[in-house]
Order: C-alpha cells, then structure tokens, then sequence
C-alpha cells in the first residue's frame, strides 16, 4: 500500500476512534441530535465532492436528490407498509434513474449546463411536494414515517441512529476513496488536468462523468432515506433550492474535491444557524457572504489551504 | 397577465372561440417571451466576454424592479426618471460585481467563476430580502390600462411597451456593437482577450462593460415585466432560470439566438399553460432545456453546435 493509502487508512480509523469516543463525552440529545444531522450533510457532501472534485461540474439540485429519497422511503413505508430498508434501496435506484436522465444531455456538453439543469430541477421537486399534496402531504410535510431497524430492533433514539449514521459516513468515505482511485477515477484525473490527453488515451469521459454525478445523486438519496426515518416526518422545505446551496458552501469552505475537505465543511457550518441566532437571522446574507470571500481569496478551500496547496491559476478563464 | 377565459366575452355563457383563445395566448407568450429574450442577451453578454455563465443574472432583473418601485414611490420620481434610473443603478452593480468579485479573483478557473456568481446572487437576494422585505410588490404600467382589441386578442398598452422597448434595446445594442468604438472594442475582447490587449484595449475594463451591459438589460427586464407579473426579493431564480434556458434554445452565446430563444420559450410556455395546465407552468423551461441539450446542443439556430467534450 502507498503511502498516501496508509494515511487515508490512518486518518480514517482516528476518525472512528473519535466517533466511537464522542457519546462518552456528549450524552445530551440535543447535541447528539446536532452530530447526526452533521454526519447527514456529510454524507451528502462526500457525494457532491465526488462531482465537484473530479468530474468539475457543480449541482445545485442535491437538496433535490437528498429530497426524493427521504420522500420515496417516507411514502412507501408510512402509506404502503415497505420494509424501510427496501424502500431505501429502491428510493436510491430511482434517484439514479433520475440523475441519469438528468446528466446524459447536460454532462456530454463541454461547458456548465449540469448546474442551471440541476437548479431546475431542484425548482421542480419543490413544487411537485407542494402541489402533490394527496401524495406528500403538501406544505405540512409528510408524517408517519417508521424508524429503520436492526435486527427487529427499532433505531428510534439518537443514540442509536448515531451509531448508524456516523456508520454510513465511515463507508461512505471508504467508498469514495476506492472510486477516486478506481479505474474510473484515475480517469477523471487525467480529465482534470489535461482534458485532450485524456481523451486521446481513451478515456470514456461523457459516461465517467454521469457515473460519477449518479452516485454522487445516490449518496444524497440514502441520507435522504436515513433522514426520513430518523426524523419521522419530512417538509418541502427542507429540501429546497437553499439547501442545495448550503451543501455546495460546505463543499467550498472545506475544499472542492478534497474527501476530508467535505466533513470539515459540514463539520463546521451545520451547527452555525442552530448555535448563533444572528446567522438564522441573517443566513442567505451569511453563506453568500462566506462563500463569496472564500472563493475570491481562497478558492482551494480551509482544508487545502492548511495542506498547502497552491491556487491553480490556470483554467481557460479570459 | 389576463389568458382568454378572464377576457368577458360578448355576453355570458357565450365560449370564446379556440382562434380568439390562440390569438390571446401569442400575445401574452412573445410579451413574456420579449423579457426572457432581454435576460437571455444579459447571459450571452457575459459569456462571451468570460466563459462564464453568470447566475446573478436573474436577480439583475428583480433589483430593477425592486429599485424602480423604491425610486417611484419611495422617492416619489416621475416614471420618466425612476426607470431609467433603477437601469442605471443596476447597471453600475453589475459593473461592480466585475470590479470587486470577478477580477480579485485568485483563481482564473471557470467553475470557480462561475461559483462566485452564484455566491454573489446569494447575498443579493439576501440584502434584498432585508431591503425590501418579503412581501410581493408591484409596478404601475407605463401607460394607463385600456385594453385594446386586435385579430381576437385584447392586450394592454404594456404588451405593446414590453414588446417595443425590448426592439429598441436590440437595435441599440446591434448599433453598439457594430457602429461604435467601445462597442467594437467589446466585440474583440470577447473574440480573443490577449490579441485585443495587445492592440491596447483595456480588456478588464471592456469586461467590466459586459457585466454593466447585462445588469442594464436585466434591469429593463425586470421594469418591463413588473407590472405583469408581480415582483419580489426572489423572482430572480425563476427569471434566470428561464432566460438561460431561452438562450440555450436560441444557441447560447448568440445575440439573435437569444432573441428567437425567448420569444420561442415565451410562445411555447404561454401555449402549454393555456391548452394544458398552468399549474406546472414554471416546469416548461425546464423540460425545454432538456430537450434541447438532449436533441439539439446548439440550439435552434445550431450557430456553433454544442462541443463535445
């Protein structure tokens, strides 16, 4: 194993370590209940790093995918009586099929038509919650959604779901790791650095990039699952264009494509709004405010910017 | 903006006929198409100066609105002054998005561009939010509303001052770019930044010129449209959304592509709204959007057809 491979293991058992420490210390739920919407946003992140990082391409419909899933999961378990973990599963099948239909004609593009065709998007669910109101309950959300289990054991506490979320963080870096140094990754790579060479040594990148933007879509989608059941009771809300927006700042102030990058930003902005009433007051003028600055004066991010790495100037910008 | 069923027919009980209904729906879709057309030119503006699709471009056209309803009945202006003063006034906010986001910028990437104008209308919305509250506003039409009658379809005035000042725009910004000095000077800056350098063009400030140019059309827009439609903090979404899909189904990056986009867009949305359901009438430039990345990169005049990666 490389040495770079030794790190990632390293780094990745300090963090269960960690993880495994942290109820010892925390014990209040309403703290507990903070950490697990943070390994949820983390989730999501990990995903949307994928697509940011490696294929170059922003969406600013995640909140949507992250919606459908908790939407999917909470309707076939709460009005058709699903088992949750089937519904998760075939929640996430369906938000693949949707994010393909979606990336085949803007990603086979040169230039950015994913993020306007996934704003779009994002636009459409929302009303879709609102307006299908029979189906999701409308504005007041959906309710009755039964918690996922273990073994027949329910996972109602925030404890226990913790331990379940934090779990899936864990597997969901594991798995973005490997895919970053699969084939299909290495790929990606060279797409990033030299497009034409890329191209020329045979590298499939139209359908590279839709790979990466659909399990960038299902990692939003199973959080959004794990989400539905966790909280019992779902809001149009919560998935709207501004969620999508936060998920992209907490990519952006961790650093695009950087895996730790990702739980650094959700890290740190998730509890923000919940522990400073100002920024809840003031959050578009906040994250855009964030956002803004970073980007102009350190576009590589906290994480890579504590790394060291360089602004590459380049790019084909006038 | 009044469809043929809110028309009072001849007496009551008495259908209005599919011809008056068509007429009806054409008027409404190239008046709301005419806007789209004036957002779309902003984003073509922008990107070809920089490659970069610029996401502001939509709240370009909200702060329009909201400056021209605050210039009219906050400073009790005349219309003859408030609006040509909010297109100033966004105009010169467009010039400092340039100034003090665009060009600081460490990175030259596009994508990091790109994502700069999505923070920027992030903070717009939300100093507008503040401003101007969240409640919707309205504009007052530039003339009174006395419906008018042709072939079957009743529009107002507005139809017509929509349709005509976005004409005159049009053939401003073609005598611009072909007649004048600065305009020229854009034009070559945007063909290649370091030949025109070279030729001692001032790129960054033809640059600078490009964002102006494309807050004061959204700007037009949004004043055009107010009194139509309503207007609040965040119609700005919507409006972009729409308007890129309107130059992407002209052909993005051409100026007569986004004219016939939106007309195109404002004809087709208007049309399915009618005889199908308005309900999803927001879905339309959407799904418009798909299908022409799916079918026809290049948009309907195919000027330069999509690049393959």
């Amino acid at each position: 194993m490389t040495t770079q491979g030794k790190r990632f293991f390293l780094a990745l058992a300090a963090l269960a370590a960690v993880l495994a420490a942290l109820p010892l210390v925390v014990t209040n739920p309403y703290y507990l209940n903070v950490l697990n919407v943070v390994a949820l946003n983390v989730l999501v992140v990990t995903g949307l790093n994928l697509l940011i990082g490696f294929a170059g391409q922003i969406s600013l419909g995640h909140a949507a995918f992250f919606g459908l899933g908790a939407y999917i999961s909470g309707i076939l378990t709460g009005t058709h009586g699903w088992e949750p973990w089937t519904a998760l599963v075939l929640a996430a099948a369906v938000v693949a099929l949707v994010a393909l239909v979606i990336g085949m004609p803007t990603l086979r593009l040169e230039g950015n038509y994913l993020v306007m065709a996934t704003l779009g998007f994002n636009l459409i669910v929302s009303v879709l919650m609102l307006q299908l109101d029979d189906i999701t309950g409308g504005p007041s959300g959906y309710t009755g959604i039964p918690p996922l289990t273990f073994f027949g054991a329910p996972i109602a506490t925030d404890l226990s779901f913790y331990w379940l979320a934090w779990g899936a963080v864990l597997l969901g870096l594991l798995l973005a790791r490997n895919l970053v140094h699969s084939r299909v990754g290495r790929g990606l790579k060279a797409l990033h650095e030299a497009p034409l060479a890329a191209a020329a040594s045979g590298v499939p990148i139209e359908s590279y990039k839709v790979k990466v933007f659909v399990v960038s879509a299902v990692y939003a989608s199973v959080a959004g699952s794990l989400y539905a059941h966790y909280y019992g009771i779902i809001t149009p809300k919560t998935f709207d264009i501004f969620k999508s927006v936060e998920l992209v700042t907490m990519c952006i102030v961790g650093g695009m494509g950087s895996l730790w990058g990702g739980l650094f930003g959700a890290a740190l902005l998730t509890p923000l709004p919940q522990l400073l009433a100002v920024v809840e007051e003031y959050k578009d003028i906040f994250f855009g405010g964030i956002l803004l600055l970073l980007l102009i004066f350190l576009p590589q991010g906290l994480v890579g910017w504590l790394e060291g790495k360089r602004v590459r100037p380049g790019g084909r910008a006038f | 903006m009044p469809r043929a069923r809110d028309v009072p027919g001849p007496g009551e009980g008495v259908a209005v006929s599919f011809g008056d209904q068509l007429a009806q729906y054409v008027v409404s879709g190239l008046t709301t198409g005419a806007v789209y057309a004036l957002v779309a030119l902003g984003f073509c503006l922008i990107y070809n100066a920089t490659r970069v699709v610029n996401f502001a471009q939509g709240d370009f056209l909200s702060l329009g609105g909201l400056m021209a309803y605050s210039f009219l009945g906050g400073a009790g202006l005349p219309m003859v002054l408030a609006f040509p003063l909010a297109v100033a006034s966004v105009a010169l906010v467009g010039a400092l998005l340039e100034r003090l986001a665009i060009r600081p910028a460490r990175s030259r990437q596009v994508m990091v561009l790109i994502f700069i104008t999505i923070a920027a209308s992030i903070l717009m919305r939300g100093v507008f939010k503040h401003l101007w509250g969240k409640q919707a506003l309205a504009l007052p039409p530039l003339s009174p509303e006395t419906p008018m009658h042709l072939l079957g379809a009743t529009f107002t005035p507005q139809n017509l001052w929509v349709l005509g000042i976005t004409l005159v725009a049009i053939v401003a910004l073609v005598w611009f770019f072909n007649r004048t000095l600065t305009g020229k000077a854009m034009r070559a800056t945007a063909i290649n930044l370091s030949a025109a350098a070279l030729m001692g063009i001032d790129a960054h400030r033809m640059t600078m010129y490009s964002f102006a140019l494309a807050g004061a059309l959204g700007a037009l827009a949004g004043v055009l449209i107010t009194p139509i439609t309503s207007l609040s903090y965040e119609v700005g979404v919507i409006m972009g959304l729409k308007g890129f899909a309107a130059a992407v189904l002209g052909g993005y990056g051409s100026f007569l592509g986004a004219v016939v986009g939106g007309l195109a867009l404002g004809l087709i949305e208007s049309l399915a709204a009618g005889l199908i359901s308005s309900v999803y009438k927001d879905a339309v430039a959407f799904v418009v959007l798909l299908l022409v990345l799916f079918l026809r990169p290049g948009g309907l005049l195919g000027v330069k057809s999509g690049d393959r990666v």
